[in-house]
């Protein structure tokens, strides 16, 4: 049944050349771990994405109920978190998968910078990565302050007096952070949460599609 | 076992990575879905009677009654204004109805359109209804409008959900 319906399509549009260039490609010996156990760290880099698309696909379902506003921000988790069914295995899997994305992303760090993976051809790559980080730590920043709760506004400020120290322009990233000279308010979390569900995740998929094409046109670096 | 049904080591590997990774699939995506789907299953506890006129108000011509509820939107809880049409039908009996049209969701009015002064009239499409609430043949409403539970307690009139009724 499935495999008919694959044909009819494939017969019109052909398909296969399209996931065969995804899917279809040689591992080599060296990062199989059937092959060498100590071969799972190149499993790190794969376990950033599936993290990632966790924290993808949890983040849609939850601004289904989240508001991004200073008065229904916290009462809004609030409720989606005690009243919604899963609403605490849901906010659960973001909150924690933040922190787990930061912790894989960085064992893939370590694994290409002592294997020396960075090194001719692939150096772009390993800026891409860098700039990929970047991105991760701008959104773990950016969804701290969104529930709102003392926690988060505490840790923004600390954030943001951080960035203020900036030598002549940190007054003005400030604000532009901020929305507002002096205040951590309203407008700080509409521009928090717009950054945190437009802006960053936009970039991050650029750059993850570089960092993906990359890997398939250079292939992975050989064994040590 | 004939070779007919031998599995392939490839077609046995794709079906354990199949299964494997489906699996993993739904163990990801149902505590999301249940979420999303939430409001579908929420059940609905049944309001309670509210107080809203004195019965010896209550005449034969439809008056407007209004009301406020406390009605909790999730995290957001408000007053909200509710109405009824009320009077005394020929049997002496107290009939509230719903002012929400059956034909889109705007609000009726009594003997609103001079044409029509002993009807129900919505001034949106022209929808219009008898006294007793019953939508006129030929007007785009489709049922007759819902009529609200009501009791009567020391001579006040109790009014709780309005009941929809079934097409004419």
């Amino acid at each position: 049944m499935l495999q008919r319906l694959y044909d009819w399509v494939d017969e019109r549009v052909d398909i296969t050349p399209l996931w065969r260039d995804i899917a279809d490609h040689e591992v080599p010996e060296h990062v199989n771990p059937a092959h060498h156990f100590s071969a799972f760290v190149y499993c790190f880099g794969g376990l950033t994405f599936f993290i990632t698309v966790i924290q993808i696909l949890s983040g849609m379902f939850l601004t289904m109920y989240y508001v991004p506003d200073i008065e229904n921000a916290w009462k809004s988790v609030y409720y989606l978190q005690r009243e919604v069914a899963y609403g605490q295995i849901v906010r659960g899997m973001h909150h924690w998968g933040a922190s787990l994305v930061i912790v894989m992303l960085f064992l893939h760090t370590l694994r290409v910078f002592f294997q020396g993976a960075y090194k001719k051809p692939r150096e772009l790559n390993w800026v891409i990565g860098v700039l990929l980080f970047f991105v991760m730590l701008g959104l773990g920043f950016t969804g701290y302050l969104l529930p709102w709760d003392n926690k988060a506004y505490f840790a923004t400020q600390v954030g943001l007096e951080i960035a203020a120290a900036t030598p002549f322009i940190g007054d003005a990233i400030r604000t532009l952070l901020a929305g507002d000279p002096s205040i951590v308010g309203a407008q700080t979390l509409t521009r928090f949460f717009a950054i945190h569900v437009f802006f960053l995740p936009a970039a991050l998929f650029g750059l993850m599609a570089f960092h993906f094409i990359l890997i398939r046109k250079q292939g992975i670096s050989g064994p040590l | 076992m004939s070779d007919k049904k031998r599995v392939s080591r490839r077609q046995f590997l794709n079906y354990t990575l199949t299964g494997v990774g489906g699996f993993m699939a739904a163990g990801m995506l149902a505590p999301m879905v249940r979420f999303a789907i939430d409001p579908v299953l929420q059940t609905k506890e049944g309001g309670e009677m509210h107080s809203v006129a004195s019965v010896d108000e209550i005449t034969n011509e439809p008056t407007r009654v209004e009301w406020t509820i406390d009605q909790v939107d999730a995290w957001y809880e408000s007053e909200v204004q509710k109405t009824a049409w009320v009077y005394r039908n020929e049997n002496d009996e107290i009939v509230a109805l719903s002012p929400i049209c059956t034909h889109l969701g705007c609000t009726v009015d009594w003997a609103s359109n001079e044409e029509y002064p002993n009807q129900f009239y919505c001034p949106c499409h022209g929808g219009r209804y008898t006294k007793d609430g019953v939508n006129v043949k030929g007007t785009p409403p489709t049922a007759p409008l819902p009529v609200y539970e009501h009791k009567v307690e020391e001579g006040m009139l109790y009014l709780g959900e309005a009941q929809s009724r079934k097409g004419a």
